[in-house]
């Protein structure tokens, strides 16, 4: 299914994402799951949060440049093979491909849920679906 | 030693009749072939007769940067083309680069200017000169190349960079004269002592400097780590390139040469002419030049003049070491820069002008670091780490193409470059280069 993140762009320099997540905590924002991609002097960090719209606002009035992008968000069984085989083998074989991903703890048991930023959109929904 | 006792221990009332005569054809030379000239000449109502004296010249026009990319490329020339026998270019304001011309006589007067500066310097043609300044349409490598053949020398033309084989070649070939910036030359004190090489022990004993703004503290940097005499020298390819002024070795001024180039110290916000004495900004009429008859040329350049002999035995009278600039140009690692070029190049890479900031900085007396700030807003940013790295090479690319010097681009947090200075505020110079 689709989801909206968060996408905030920082310096990589210490206390920067710190002063970022201080921002949600303070606004009793939930983050679900973070990862961040850096290019050694800046960074972009994505995060999943319970209201990305609000999450938008006060990390852009707090100073911070953000955006949000729609992404992917699948779940899978806990198991070995269970990423390969329902996820990146339907995407592969649709020739789908992945900018970015990450994965997160689910709230049940045996659940693993993973986020996938795809170049098609609608193709990449459209494979994991039908997988 | 004196290269030409005829002109440099001139007496100063000789010196004012040769300049007025000079100053007279020149000015004619320039109302005769220069369209923009003869223009601004009518357009003020003088005639070159009008130049009886020379207190006459400030009724004269001012010539600025400006005019020569109005009048880009060749619209300043007062010769035709078949006569031009080199060609030689610095940054301008904007896009276009600011060019100059010189007829064979032009480069007769250059080596010339250049040959005194050596010799006033100490060089004699005993002394193995290597040039370590850019050689090209920069006008310093091939300004003291050409001056020290003239001079009878042995020249080594290496050009700027290749700091190891630099090192190497100062103690195979003995060179005892080392021609660079001045922070070109921290910098290979610096390389050579990683390698291991102690320079102060080697054959150099001469230092010819120029191209930038340098501080004394710099100046016994040198001295200690080169084991040389480092002479301060001044000029810009407007006038001719090097060979303005520079110092002899009393270190006490740099002798402007006053036959071929008349110098005035202005006011820049009034215009006014200052007596000697005065600081303000340097501006020079070339009196013998006849590619380029440039009038009332504006440097830029703060400083002040001293007619007072000098213990050297030379008359011509000495500028101090530039205190300042009375625009927003930068000189990094020799080459002129202006903040406009900058501006241009993000405005033409980001499609919108961002926040920024210009940072120069020589840290731990190496070469300069020149540092552009780009503050990453709300228009700029993609979640494509891929794309904003493209965005600052591509930055990075046409920075180098626009300027000739590679410069760092660096993406910041918007807020990141303090507001409260206001838009001038858009350079920070950690370099201290006109303090003491």
């Amino acid at each position: 299914m689709r989801v909206t993140q968060v996408s905030a762009f920082l310096e990589n320099r210490p206390g920067r994402l710190l002063y970022l997540l201080n921002v949600l905590a303070e606004a009793k924002i939930n983050l679900l799951a973070h990862n961040i991609v850096d290019a050694s002097d800046f960074g972009i960090i994505h995060l999943l949060v319970d209201d990305a719209d609000r999450a938008v606002k006060v990390i852009q009035d707090a100073g911070v440049t953000c955006a949000t992008t729609t992404v992917l968000q699948v779940s899978v069984p806990d198991e070995p093979g269970a990423f390969v085989s329902q996820v990146l083998k339907p995407l592969a074989d649709m020739g789908i491909n992945i900018e970015y991903s990450y994965t997160y703890n689910a709230p049940c048991e045996g659940e693993a849920r993973i986020v996938l930023k795809v170049d098609d959109l609608d193709a990449g929904e459209k494979a994991l679906a039908n997988a | 030693m004196i290269w030409n006792k005829t002109y440099e221990t001139i007496s100063r009332s000789d010196l004012e009749a040769l300049q007025l005569e000079r100053l007279q054809k020149q000015v004619q030379h320039a109302y005769e072939h220069v369209p923009f000239y003869r223009q601004a000449f009518r357009a003020r109502s003088i005639a070159p007769e009008d130049i009886k004296s020379l207190d006459d010249l400030r009724i004269l026009p001012f010539t600025r940067k400006s005019d020569f990319r109005d009048n880009y490329p060749f619209g300043l020339f007062a010769v035709p083309r078949k006569e031009i026998v080199r060609i030689h270019a610095s940054s301008g304001t904007t896009g276009k680069p600011t060019v100059v011309g010189y007829t064979a006589n032009d480069m007769d007067m250059w080596r010339e200017v250049c040959a005194r500066q050596l010799v006033a310097a100490g060089v004699s043609d005993e002394d193995t000169i290597q040039i370590a300044m850019g050689y090209g349409l920069f006008t310093g490598g091939l300004g003291w190349h050409q001056a020290s053949e003239r001079l009878g020398a042995t020249v080594v033309p290496m050009s700027s960079g290749n700091t190891k084989r630099q090192i190497m070649l100062i103690q195979d070939f003995q060179t005892t004269v080392f021609c660079c910036t001045p922070s070109y030359a921290i910098y290979v004190a610096e390389q050579a002592e990683e390698m291991g090489v102690d320079l102060s022990a080697s054959t150099l004993r001469v230092g010819i400097h120029g191209a930038e703004p340098w501080s004394e503290s710099m100046r016994r940097e040198i001295a200690r780590r080169l084991g040389l005499d480092p002479i301060d020298t001044y000029g810009l390819s407007e006038l001719v390139g090097p060979g303005v002024s520079g110092e002899c070795t009393e270190h006490c001024g740099l002798h402007l040469m006053e036959d071929h180039f008349l110098c005035e110290i202005v006011n820049p916000q009034t215009d006014e002419v200052l007596p000697y004495g005065r600081e303000g900004e340097l501006v020079v009429t070339p009196l013998t030049k006849e590619a380029l008859p440039i009038i009332r040329y504006r440097t830029g350049d703060i400083t002040r003049i001293d007619p007072a002999p000098c213990a050297c035995g030379r008359t011509l009278a000495r500028m101090a070491k530039v205190s300042g600039r009375t625009d927003d140009m930068l000189i990094v690692r020799g080459v002129n820069v202006f903040p406009s070029q900058i501006e241009t190049v993000l405005l033409q890479v980001e499609g919108v002008l961002p926040h920024y900031l210009i940072l120069i900085d020589r840290e731990h007396g190496a070469m300069d670091d020149l540092e552009i700030w780009v503050e990453v807003n709300q228009q700029l940013f993609m979640d494509n780490i891929g794309g904003l790295r493209a965005l600052q090479e591509r930055a990075e690319h046409e920075m180098r193409e626009t300027l000739g010097i590679a410069a760092r681009v660096r993406l910041v947090e918007p807020g990141r470059i303090e507001r409260s200075m206001g838009k001038s505020r858009r350079v920070l110079d950690r370099r201290d280069v006109y303090k003491d």
